[in-house]
């Protein structure tokens, strides 16, 4: 079954839904709804929707930037989406809902606040599960050269001739 | 007879490795019209095909072969299977390298006389000194067009710098200047000067910094003298039954063995795989592995005392334009026991890209704690410290028989563990750091863990007395007379500074040796 992880179909039927029982568990604002973007489209080939949708809040639960948009943990995680990951990761959302329920919640999504998910994160941490999600988030997140500009990280100058006449030393503040 | 070269002629020198030791050693002795065949396991890369982004140019430049790590040293649970961070290519890690370009200081060639014996360090005196290493010295900063040498200026400081020598100064630090570097600060030698780029690890894209894969290498070439085999893995070196090695066994980039007949061979693939090569040459001669009779072979494996210092200030830095490595700061290189521990260290500055900060700064963490500081990148400055660690015979390589290589060839284990003294240096070197960034305003501060191993030496150490070491004053084997090493495992000890100079004067100085051996028929 291939369902699509997009604003049409999972993000509004089921985060709206959610939204309505917990609150902004899935953070999307609204002008990120109304912009039709390609990038944030994503086929849901072998996850379900909601593993994906619990991977992606988890991914910013690990590393959060608040001024970094989801779909960028999107990208970061969507890799997970292959018939030798589906399961290790279905299981793992699984343990981590799980362990949301044993703190009496609905599951990890329906979590309000990031420190109650973080210290469910961090009470499983040494799990492969979770530390397979970190260490691929490391290149899956920081390596996307949509990411850079959003930390003011400039990537390569060579084309542009590098920093000898563009502020290489142009610090002003010392 | 010109290059190329026949399997079975055993005129030639082989050298194993083409970086800083063997790339410079080969062109020497081409240019000295010696014969030499050099093997070279990674392939050939110019300044056009370097990718100016850290990942990808990792992919494409750094040695990913299987290697495993022991002992307590951060690394091995961080990047268990990285313990170093160095270059597969023709030219090694001269193409990765920073630049920093320092003599050693005259007490670090003696540490066993002035430091005195430091429980649990294998201290020795190398059999050299500083006196002898002089012109050797001269001549390396000459290839190298090392700047604040021989005339040439220093390079401009970048804002990385800028940071760094305000805070050092206010430290009251006297010797703080942009550095000696064999990175040009002008048009020198055919290559360009700096056009503060960045991106000093991934390969020069003008050719600034020297490397010997767009120098030394083509122009050993050019002699006809030179002929460098690239994507071709030295397994074995073989000998004969007087004790002799007589050529060395390799597998070509198809995975097709040859063996190439040698008169001298001379071994540079660094210190994890020249004496993994030695232990996996081992025979029923030389059952302990080539050369081994000391036992030495693999041990008094040194990385640098290093560490990092990042800081956020309220403004931005941008520490990554220009050059990587654009400053240093020299107060603390001395040897002053009143701090703590023998041996001094440098600090130099550093900045990582986006991507390699993220892996780097706090291996393994996350959360906002993390994730903060790097939301500050932007106004971040970065230090890396580079201190002498202390040879220990416990911290070394060894052949990991549970895992194998490509070549279904034992491993190498890379085992280390810090000694007290690397671990107060250290200490002393994150007080330090901070302080100076402290000092011009940082709002919050890092003391960052060593990454991978990017200086690795020692494991085939020189030594008067054979029992003491692996090779003698001219890297030539106690135990083998026409085997030579070329690289930095033949330093008897780590000295705090950037060892590539060092180990390009005693390839310069090795081959001077080797060809007036030759001449007199003593090889």
């Amino acid at each position: 079954m291939t369902e699509t992880l997009t604003h049409r179909h999972m993000t509004r039927r089921q985060l709206l839904a959610r939204s309505a029982a917990v609150g902004a568990a899935f953070v999307i604002g609204p002008g990120f709804l109304a912009a039709n973007t390609a990038a944030w489209a994503m086929e849901v080939a072998h996850l379900k929707p909601q593993t994906m949708a619990t991977l992606i809040r988890m991914a910013r639960d690990i590393y959060p930037h608040d001024h970094v948009a989801d779909e960028y943990y999107a990208i970061a995680v969507k890799g997970y989406d292959v018939p030798d990951k589906a399961a290790m990761i279905e299981a793992g959302v699984t343990a981590l809902d799980a362990a949301a329920q044993g703190k009496g919640h609905a599951g990890y999504l329906a979590i309000g606040w990031e420190r109650e998910r973080s210290d469910l994160l961090r009470s499983m941490e040494e799990s492969p599960f979770f530390q397979t999600v970190r260490g691929g988030l490391v290149t899956g997140l920081y390596n996307q050269k949509a990411v850079w500009p959003l930390f003011g990280y400039e990537g390569e100058s060579y084309s542009l001739g590098g920093y000898i006449d563009r502020g290489f030393d142009d610090i002003n503040w010392l | 007879m010109a290059a190329p070269f026949d399997l079975n002629d055993d005129t030639v020198v082989v050298v194993i490795g083409t970086g800083a030791g063997g790339g410079v050693l080969a062109n020497e002795l081409a240019q000295k019209g010696v014969s030499v065949v050099a093997l070279e396991a990674g392939g050939r890369y110019l300044p056009e095909d370097y990718i100016n982004d850290e990942w990808e140019s990792f992919g494409q430049l750094a040695w990913l072969d299987p290697r495993s790590t022991s002992g307590d040293w951060r690394v091995a649970k961080d990047f268990s299977g990285l313990p170093a961070w160095i270059v597969k290519a023709v030219g090694g890690t001269t193409t990765h390298w920073a630049g920093a370009s320092l003599r050693f200081q005259p007490h670090e060639f003696k540490t066993r006389s002035t430091y005195g014996n430091v429980e649990g360090a294998n201290l020795l005196d190398w059999p050299i000194d500083l006196a002898e290493m002089e012109p050797w010295y001269e001549k390396a900063e000459e290839k190298l067009g090392v700047t604040r040498t021989g005339g040439r200026e220093g390079l401009p400081g970048n804002n990385n710098f800028k940071v760094f020598e305000a805070g050092a100064r206010k430290l009251g630090y006297t010797e703080v200047h942009t550095g000696r570097m064999a990175i040009n600060s002008a048009e020198n030698d055919g290559r360009f000067a700096c056009q503060q780029t960045g991106f000093c690890f991934q390969g020069c894209k003008w050719g600034a910094k020297w490397s010997a894969a767009y120098t030394d290498i083509p122009r050993g070439e050019a002699t006809g003298n030179l002929e460098v085999r690239e994507r071709a893995h030295v397994l074995r070196i073989e000998h004969d039954a007087g004790g002799k090695v007589t050529g060395v066994l390799y597998a070509d980039r198809d995975g097709n063995q040859h063996l190439q007949k040698a008169r001298v061979v001379c071994v540079a693939g660094n210190s994890i795989e020249s004496p993994r090569l030695l232990l996996n040459s081992a025979s029923s001669l030389f059952p302990d592995g080539l050369a081994n009779s000391s036992g030495q072979v693999g041990r008094n494996y040194m990385r640098h005392m290093t560490g990092s210092v990042y800081a956020v200030f309220d403004k931005p830095v941008r520490m990554w334009r220009g050059t990587t490595m654009a400053g240093i700061v020299q107060d603390e290189a001395r040897h002053d026991p009143s701090r703590g521990f023998v041996g001094g260290y440098e600090l130099e500055t550093l900045a990582l890209g986006l991507p390699f900060m993220a892996a780097f700064l706090d291996p393994g963490a996350w959360g906002r704690e993390f994730t903060t500081a790097l939301d500050s990148y932007e106004n971040m400055a970065g230090m890396w410290i580079v201190g002498e660690d202390m040879p220990q015979e416990t911290n070394r390589i060894t052949l990991n028989h549970e895992l194998k290589d490509q070549y279904g060839l034992p491993a190498p284990n890379v085992h280390f563990t810090d000694h007290p003294n690397d671990i107060a240096m250290r200490r002393h070197a994150y007080k330090q750091g901070i302080a100076i960034y402290e000092a011009v305003g940082a709002t919050r501060t890092f003391p960052t863990p060593p990454y991978p191993s990017t200086h690795n030496l020692g494991t085939n150490r020189m030594s008067e007395n054979p029992r003491d070491g692996v090779v003698n004053r001219w890297g030539r084997a106690h135990d083998v007379p026409n085997l030579y090493v070329s690289d930095g495992s033949q330093f008897t000890t780590g000295a705090a500074e950037n060892p590539t100079l060092t180990i390009v004067a005693l390839a310069i100085r090795q081959a001077d040796h080797i060809a007036s051996q030759m001449s007199q028929g003593q090889l």
